[in-house]
């Protein structure tokens, strides 16, 4: 809370030197009767911002060493014995004890007295860490104050310095964009090489078993990690949705985009573009109560096994949920093909569904496919559907009708419950999510490869 | 290229009286006929009551300034209208005495007897080959593979493309230079055999020398279709047309021979647009 | 020549106009094709929403039993509600205080609603069917009593008209979402009980009353019939606090960099495939994220609102930059150049003049972006959100769940027949949010559309 109160006066003292910014942009204006380069407006931005950026900036390093440098000193109080007697984690949980005590709260079996010194250190430098970062940014931000203030003058070039600021900032929101995607490789890289240490790459990517003990199990039990059931799964309900989604979605966006009545094209476009923000757990939850028993009733009735939870309920309810998606995205690259090439067919005397198959369809079909890989991309990459309708069975097989595993599935089951970073039962899961990172990378770039390619030839 | 220059020596006047003389041979038989053609879009109107006679082997050519409403015109004789959906037209056309708004009217047969070529240039996304089989594929007049490479071939050649593409058929049309796309258009709709060709301002979108090329093609061409274009250019159509009809806010304001049109008007809008007063 | 002009003209007509009826009748087959696309969709779409209200809607009122229950002196024992005396200090009167509660929390509350529901079943029962008896009402109800009773202790020795939330088991059985025509083995209540509930029922005194335990009620696993959202709600308001806080600025700043002000060339190239190509990835990626980066290395809180807006912030962000980079693109360059012609600088003319024409088209993008974080559900699994609470969370960095994942766990639960109900009616409850916030934004760009 401290900290909010000390960013809420940071911001006081910037208003604040906003308006002594104005007021002696004014002033000085007055005073040698010149026009100033800027605006006053500017210059008390000016100053607010060198009054309030570099303590902001100490800030922020600040609270990103002390706490690390507390800890050093703590650590270095304690009795060198004691330390040394014990095991880096055990080090790690006795200090988040001393903290928890700094601050006031109980733990678990009540403090030692080496705790309870060394939380007392604790508050203490925690007490003139505290003072000192205020007594410094007060510091900063007076200083940067007075230091602005004095230098406005007439050449001063306020709002050029302003707006670089902006722009600086601007392009630094886009690099969060960028780290993500650093963030997303580095760390799934990261913990799956720490997964390889465990399993040789060769045994997860062509192992044919599935298998993961339970880590309590103890290390020489390690299970089975073959990555390919999974991916066969994921494969097969993949496919099952794409075959639902692909018709039903190409025909529709066909329909609204060349036969259907205005009316209906905004009415249906709205509720389309609904549908496909309806969350998956929705579909997911639809899946297990109406679909999947309906499949399963329709096997008995013509005597076939399917499943309650099988491939074929998720794949099925999977390309429902993709129909909006490909529709959408199709219906946008059909509205592209230029009215001229229609008027064309259309001109030598072809019916309209002649037009659309000859004509519209082979020049729209660079983007049409580039959808199907962004929806292929999408299906192998949903998740709440075949968590609670596929079954989760990592075997493999070529029976749609039997329960299947996917990647995304066994991600979710082996990184739920206690999460130990430590153990290839829960590593796996990285493993896995770099998998699916690359496949769906792999569509997505070739999909928007092809349809920028397309949208560039008809612009 | 040798021949880009050729119907620049048939300079404007000359071309003229050509053209009288076919117009007198054609005068006997109306091919298409206008009665009172109305159009709105919407509410708004966008044509008022046209009524006009278009002869058989004639080039009859629209003038008139932007917006006049020759374009939507041109759309009627061939209902390429039906495709804007807040279109609707009044009256009655004809193409051989038969009214070709009559609700039992085949539009897809109408159109292989009136076929069109854009103002842009329009070429399938397809092979050049295709392009020009495209059209008689679609109406089988063609049964075999053939039959189907004479039409290609003839078509081409009437188009004046033969000899620039003859050894390039099944590369895409899209990357032909905008002339040669445009008379590949040509020869697409000339592949279906229409009755009557109607042509949007074939070379608004064109340079010089692809122009003269189209003009030289709409002058051959002549000889066994009904033309009727559309154009901005004045001097084009007192170029290539027999007749020409000048439009002027949704009105037909004077149809004559081209020579009487731009040598001696009836109507003062017709004298002020072609002397350039407006336009 | 033996064929004439005029004859081949004719057979080129005759020829087209025989294939003229095939090529109508496929004409309509592919049109009919089309139409009957579109059909299955909306129907497939219709089922999902009908099964869907008609599972949850009943959910909505909960089987209720309104009886009187009398604050019997003989049964609460209890000194009375300690006051704050002068020259006390706080924390001995809070002791005090705590003392008297825990005091409270000993007494045999259970043994009121059971003479209660004595008294409306109208008959002795014996103490061996107490169980069957007991079976009739929530267990949450006697801490529902105890509370009641703490906050106004001058209910001593008055009789009251309550209304206790059935079992989750009798509300299965009235509502006949189990068949009643199963054998007792596997039926989940005693015959007697269910004679009760039916006799309770006739007789009026158990009622469907409106559910207000779902919206006011956390989650509960030892009565299922008092589990309710509330604590998932302030969860998912607490993230999309966080969702709204960071993605918007952040997502609207980058798009105005790098459409209005990013050179054009291979890096920002990249930076765009590398956006596009970020909201394409899966969502349980940011999941796998979330747990390595911000639970792992720098150990922010398990189940805590604030790490889930932040993964869903990092997920959202992808689709508000696209959305309102379409919306600036869309704003025609006359406009910059008009305000470049009179003068302004680069940022002037984007923030006194472009921004504001494009902010409808930004508000909506990032109201259907938000809209879509509020249903995301595998991402947050992963760090931790789908971790029983009991409490509604305080601040973003207690524990809590989610909307969705609150689904995800009741559609899990073991108690089917009921939770197949509550299920369906917690997606009423975030389809009604989620389609409000479509409707808005559907709304806003209908409202501020505009044509160059």
């Amino acid at each position: 809370m401290s900290n909010l109160a000390l960013i809420a006066t940071l911001l006081l003292i910037m208003a604040m030197a906003y308006h002594l910014g104005l007021t002696r942009s004014r002033a000085v204006a007055a005073e040698q009767d010149v026009r100033m380069h800027s605006r006053p407006g500017y210059y008390g931005a000016l100053v607010a911002l060198w009054c309030g950026l570099p303590a902001f900036g100490l800030f922020l390093l600040w609270s990103f060493l002390a706490p690390q440098l507390i800890e050093m000193l703590v650590t270095q109080q304690l009795p060198t014995e004691l330390v040394a007697s014990m095991s880096d984690r055990e080090l790690t949980t006795m200090l988040r004890r001393i903290s928890a005590v700094a601050e006031g709260r109980n733990v678990a079996g009540g403090a030692t007295p080496e705790e309870l010194l060394a939380a007392n250190h604790m508050a203490r430098l925690q007490t003139f860490e505290l003072y000192s970062l205020v007594a410094v940014m007060a510091v900063m931000a007076v200083g940067g104050l007075v230091y602005a203030r004095r230098h406005i003058s007439p050449q001063w070039r306020a709002r050029n310095h302003v707006e670089r600021v902006i722009t600086w900032a601007l392009a630094a929101s886009s690099a969060v964009a960028v780290f993500t995607t650093v963030g997303i490789v580095l760390s799934m890289l990261g913990e799956a090489l720490k997964f390889f240490s465990f399993i040789s790459p060769a045994e997860f990517f062509l192992g044919t078993t599935w298998n993961p003990r339970f880590s309590t199990s103890g290390a020489d039990a390690q299970g089975e990690f073959g990555l390919l059931p999974l991916l066969w799964g994921t494969m097969m309900v993949s496919i099952i949705a794409l075959l639902v989604a692909i018709p039903v979605g190409l025909m529709t966006a066909i329909y609204m985009a060349e036969y259907a009545p205005p009316w209906l094209r905004n009415v249906a476009k709205p509720i389309i573009e609904v549908l496909a923000g309806i969350p998956t757990i929705v579909y997911g939850f639809f899946a297990l109560i109406v679909i999947g028993p309906f499949l399963s009733n329709l096997g008995d009735m013509i005597g076939i096994n399917i499943r309650t939870t099988s491939a074929l309920t998720a794949g099925l309810v999977m390309g429902i949920m993709i129909i909006p998606f490909v529709s959408s995205l199709s219906d946008d690259i059909i509205t592209q093909v230029p009215k001229s090439l229609r008027d064309g067919a259309l001109g030598l005397g072809a019916t309209k569904s002649e037009t659309i198959r000859q004509v519209v369809l082979p020049a729209a079909l660079p983007g049409i496919v580039g959808a199907f890989l962004l929806a292929a991309s999408r299906a192998i990459g949903e998740t709440m559907i075949v968590v609670l309708a596929a079954g989760n069975n990592p075997v493999l097989h070529g029976n749609p009708f039997e329960a299947v595993s996917t990647i995304t599935v066994t991600i979710v089951n082996q990184l739920t419950g206690d999460m130990d970073f430590a153990s290839p039962q829960s590593l796996v899961a990285f493993a896995l999510g770099l998998t699916l990172f690359v496949i769906t990378l792999g569509l997505n770039v070739i999909a928007l490869i092809v349809v920028r390619k397309y949208r560039q030839q008809y612009e | 290229m040798n021949t880009s220059a050729e119907p620049m020596t048939a300079s404007p006047l000359v071309s003229v009286g050509s053209g009288e003389s076919r117009t007198s041979k054609a005068k006997d038989k109306v091919k298409m006929s206008a009665e009172d053609v109305k159009v709105f879009y919407g509410n708004a109107q966008a044509i008022n009551g046209i009524h006009l006679d278009i002869y058989e082997n004639e080039v009859l050519a629209f003038i008139g300034p932007s917006g006049c409403g020759k374009s939507t015109f041109l759309r009627c004789l061939n209902r390429m209208n039906d495709t804007i959906d807040i279109c609707r037209v009044e009256g009655k056309i004809t193409l051989d005495k038969n009214d070709i708004y009559a609700p039992d009217r085949d539009v897809v047969l109408l159109r292989a007897q009136v076929g069109i070529v854009f103002q842009k240039p329009n070429p399938f996304p397809k092979s050049i080959y295709e392009n020009i089989a495209y059209g008689p594929r679609l109406h089988g007049l063609a049964r075999r593979k053939a039959e189907l490479d004479d039409i290609v071939e003839s078509s081409l050649r009437r188009a004046g493309l033969w000899d620039e593409v003859k050894d390039r058929l099944d590369q895409p049309g899209t990357g032909l230079s905008g002339g040669q796309q445009q008379r590949l258009c040509i020869a697409r709709t000339v592949a279906v055999s229409p009755d009557v060709i109607l042509m949007d301002e074939p070379c608004s979108a064109l340079d010089p020398i692809a122009t003269a090329k189209v003009e030289q093609l709409i002058d051959e061409l002549s000889e066994s279709y009904t033309i009727v274009m559309v154009t901005h250019n004045m001097q084009q159509a007192a170029r290539v047309a027999d007749r020409t009809a000048f439009f002027h806010l949704g009105d037909l304001v004077e149809v004559d021979s081209t020579d009487q049109i731009f040598t001696n008007p009836k109507d003062q809008r017709t004298h002020d647009y072609i002397t350039g007063r407006f336009g | 020549m033996s064929i004439t002009i005029e004859q081949r003209r004719q057979h080129r007509l005759m020829t087209i106009e025989k294939s003229l009826a095939k090529r109508h009748r496929q004409e309509k087959r592919f049109r009919r094709t089309g139409l009957a696309a579109v059909v299955t969709g909306m129907t497939l779409v219709a089922i999902l929403f009908v099964s869907i209200l008609i599972r949850g809607v009943p959910a909505f009122w909960q089987a209720t039993i309104f009886v009187d229950v009398y604050f019997d002196p003989d049964v609460i024992q209890l000194e009375e509600k300690p006051q704050k005396v002068s020259g006390e200090s706080q924390s001995a009167f809070e002791e005090r205080y705590a003392a008297w509660q825990s005091q409270a929390g000993l007494v045999n509350w259970q043994a009121l609603i059971d003479s209660a529901l004595e008294d409306a079943i109208g008959d002795e029962v014996e103490s061996r069917q107490l169980r069957d008896l007991r079976a009739l009402v929530s267990s949450s109800e006697r801490f529902a009593l105890r509370n009641r009773f703490v906050e106004d202790p001058s209910l001593l020795g008055q009789t009251v008209e309550l209304k206790m939330l059935a079992s989750a088991n009798v509300d299965v059985w009235i509502k006949g979402n189990i068949d009643r025509n199963l054998d007792d083995s596997r039926q989940q209540l005693s015959a007697q009980t269910r004679a009760w509930a039916d006799q309770l029922y006739d007789d009026g005194i158990i009622k469907n009353a409106f559910s207000t335990a779902l919206f006011l009620n956390t989650d509960s696993r030892s009565s299922p019939a008092s589990a309710g959202l509330a604590g998932a709600f302030m969860g998912s308001l607490f993230m999309m606090m966080v969702v709204i806080m960071l993605s918007v600025p952040l997502g609207v700043a980058s798009a105005i960099y790098l459409e209005e002000f990013a050179p054009k060339n291979r890096l920002t190239d990249l930076i765009e495939i590398n956006i596009n190509n970020l909201a394409a990835v899966p969502s349980i990626v940011f999941g796998l994220l979330g747990a390595s980066i911000f639970i792992g290395y720098l150990g922010l809180p398990l189940s805590a609102p604030l790490v889930g807006g932040l993964v869903l912030t990092l997920m959202t962000l992808p689709t508000i930059i696209i959305a309102t980079r379409a919306s600036l693109r869309s704003i025609p360059p006359s406009i910059r150049q008009a305000a470049l012609g009179i003068g302004a600088s680069r940022v002037q003319t984007v923030f006194h003049h472009v921004l504001p024409l494009a902010l409808p088209g930004i508000l909506t993008g990032s109201i259907l972006g938000v809209a879509q974080a509020l249903g995301e559900t595998a991402p947050l699994l992963l760090i931790g959100m789908n971790a029983f609470v009991a409490n509604v969370p305080g601040t973003p960095l207690e524990q809590s769940t989610a909307l969705p994942v609150q689904i995800y766990l009741w559609q899990g639960n073991e108690l089917r027949n009921f939770f197949e109900a509550r299920t369906s009616a917690a997606i009423i409850v975030l389809l009604g949010l989620m389609l409000s916030l479509n409707a808005l934004a559907i709304w806003l760009r209908k409202k501020f559309e505009t044509r160059w």
